[in-house]
């Protein structure tokens, strides 16, 4: 068990800087995901803490230790790949005891280890089974059972489940999530699925370009976040965005003239507004014009446009609605749950 | 495609069975003449019915004095003298193009574009190209008549290596990496991960390269002078021109199907692991 500390890590491809100084502390038995779109350099810290992919600057500690310079087995971790990288030659148990045989351990340990792993995932039955002869999430679970045996301070998972069917996936994620809670391993997990991330982690890093657009606990970024890229990305459907402005008397003023109240300044601000959060009422001051519906059963999406202007917008009504195209549907929010951030830096007021 | 037309059936079997027969015919008549004493094959016409004599022909080719009145080595020596060169080759080949092909694929050191474009252009020089300078540096080395002179020159292969550079690229970075992780160096890596992975390829180049090892008649008759080093490809050539007499056909075509024997075993015991080896994608 360790605490893993990330210390301003930076790393560079010839000239360019994909990550630029990426911090935060990991507690011991913590489960963090690091969530944001592809390219934004997830993988590649991941793989840093690993020891896959070298340091161009700063530190990463495992218990307290520096391990920049260390290679992957001698840094106390084990990692989950997207594609499981099982040896396709060796059986399962072959598979799960190949890190320990090198690691020259007595052979009645490895099997105490074994055995004990396969019983916690249940494939006890597979253990002599060569990997092509098992079902995708029968691997992922190989694929956790190796890493579980080296009994590692870490763990790190590497979009372990995006090649699962999407039921599967959810079952998976549950797993996984008893799993690390039972085994009470510090975890890195990435992803680039915001509900996977968003059930998954104690806590969530959200990478956007190479820097770290928040570090905290799902709640907090659904509630706070501390952008608009966190804004937009946490959340589904996605959140609005709406220009306005500040003027005299605390009110903002939106593009088509409407005024809301609860301005934190003046000037031009962006506003924030989940689709859930918009409640229905005919002398509200946002008014959206239909365009499409989506019946969701439990709730229906509206989309539409703000009225007298192009701005698409969704709104979810609990239940089931029939609301002809064209109509025209007022629309209040709590100004609790207006998020507001600065138009120019995209910082949350 | 699923067509019912008896003449097409028919036509289709005609012209493969023709194929079969130009193909099985001249291994008819070395068999048959294989099977009949000298004075029979001297007479005309040539027997097409197999004679009496095949299991004398072949004590006397495998471990008689061979054609008579010359110094020629029995011709068991001669098939020994072939695996050996056969099996140096096709074993040398291969374990110098997975190491190179190793180094090329997953080491990054100097000029290691440099090296794989040198290996390239070996492509570009069979032995018959460089045979001349070859032959003086095997000679300078006091290798001619030796097992390692008629192999080494044949071994440096840019072929496999690029095979087994296709089939290393093929097998995904993250198994490395899961082996990194593992603990496993790089020559550890080598052995437990790529050579299984990279088996049936190997078995495949193995029996290409024993027949081409077999086959060899320029590089052996060049460099080996001695009787007891020949190989039984070359000296079915010096059999017929051997005496003043006429050629003894029972005894050279018995040669002939002794050397068409192991080509035959090898691709038949290893066709299985062959067609795999040539046609497997997943890894």
């Amino acid at each position: 068990m360790a605490e893993l500390i990330l210390k301003d890590l930076h790393k560079s491809y010839g000239g360019t800087e994909v990550l630029h100084g990426i911090s935060g502390d990991i507690g011991d038995g913590e489960f963090v995901v690091i969530v944001g779109p592809s390219g934004c350099g997830k993988s590649t810290l991941l793989r840093m803490i690993a020891g896959l992919e070298s340091i161009t600057s700063g530190e990463v500690r495992i218990g307290g230790r520096v391990v920049n310079d260390l290679e992957p087995a001698e840094r106390d971790i084990a990692m989950v790949f997207q594609n499981y990288a099982l040896y396709p030659h060796m059986t399962v148990r072959q598979n799960m005891a190949y890190g320990l045989k090198i690691r020259g351990l007595p052979k009645a340990e490895i099997e105490r280890r074994v055995n004990e792993a396969a019983d916690i995932l249940e494939i006890r039955q597979y253990l002599d089974r060569k990997p092509r002869q098992l079902s995708g999430g029968q691997r992922q679970r190989v694929a956790m059972g190796r890493a579980i045996v080296r009994e590692p301070e870490v763990f790190l998972f590497d979009e372990p489940l995006s090649n699962l069917d999407a039921k599967l996936r959810v079952q998976m994620r549950l797993e996984i999530r008893k799993l690390q809670e039972r085994l009470g391993v510090t975890s890195v997990y990435v992803t680039h699925d915001q509900v996977e991330a968003m059930t998954l982690g104690d806590r969530l890093m959200v990478l956007n370009a190479g820097h770290v657009e928040q570090f905290g606990t799902p709640l907090d970024l659904y509630e706070r976040p501390a952008s608009v890229f966190v804004a937009g990305f946490i959340g589904s459907p996605a959140m609005n965005f709406l220009p306005a402005e500040g003027i005299e008397g605390g009110l903002l003023r939106l593009e088509n003239g409407a005024t809301l109240p609860g301005a934190r300044g003046a000037g031009p601000v962006t506003l924030g507004m989940r689709p859930e959060h918009l409640i229905a009422d005919s002398e509200g001051p946002i008014r959206i014009r239909v365009s499409v519906l989506e019946q969701l059963g439990s709730n229906t999406l509206v989309h539409g446009t703000l009225e007298g202007t192009e701005r698409e917008m969704v709104a979810s009504l609990p239940g089931i609605h029939q609301i002809p195209e064209g109509e025209v549907l007022g629309f209040l929010i709590r100004s609790d749950e207006l998020h507001q951030f600065d138009a120019a830096t995209g910082k949350r007021l | 495609m699923i067509e019912n037309r008896p003449f097409l059936n028919i036509l289709t079997h005609l012209v493969m069975i023709l194929g079969i027969a130009m193909i099985a015919f001249p291994i008819w008549i070395t068999f048959v003449a294989a099977s009949h004493d000298p004075i029979r094959m001297t007479q005309v016409p040539l027997p097409l019915l197999p004679g009496d004599q095949f299991f004398i022909n072949m004590k006397n080719t495998l471990f008689g004095r061979g054609l008579s009145g010359t110094e020629i080595a029995p011709v068991w020596l001669m098939m020994l003298n072939s695996l050996v060169m056969a099996l140096s080759i096709a074993i040398g080949k291969i374990v110098i193009s997975l190491l190179s092909a190793f180094a090329i694929v997953y080491f990054r050191f100097p000029f290691r574009m440099g090296f794989f474009w040198l290996i390239f252009i070996t492509l570009m020089l069979p032995v018959e190209v460089r045979i001349l300078p070859t032959f003086q540096v095997v000679a300078d080395l006091g290798l001619l008549n030796s097992y390692a002179g008629l192999s080494l020159p044949l071994i440096a292969s840019a072929t496999a290596t690029f095979m087994f550079r296709q089939v290393f690229l093929t097998i995904p970075d993250e198994m490395l990496e899961s082996a990194r992780i593992d603990g496993a160096g790089p020559m550890r890596f080598f052995w437990d991960i790529l050579i299984p992975l990279s088996r049936t390829n190997i078995a495949a180049l193995f029996v290409i390269l024993f027949i081409y090892g077999w086959n060899q008649y320029l590089w052996p008759l060049l460099i080996t002078t001695d009787t007891s080093m020949t190989t039984i490809v070359m000296s079915i050539k010096q059999m017929l021109e051997s005496a003043e007499q006429s050629p003894e056909w029972n005894i050279i075509m018995m040669t002939a199907l002794l050397a068409m024997l192991p080509p035959i075993l090898v691709v038949v015991f290893m066709q299985k692991l062959f067609v795999k080896g040539l046609t497997e994608t997943e890894k």
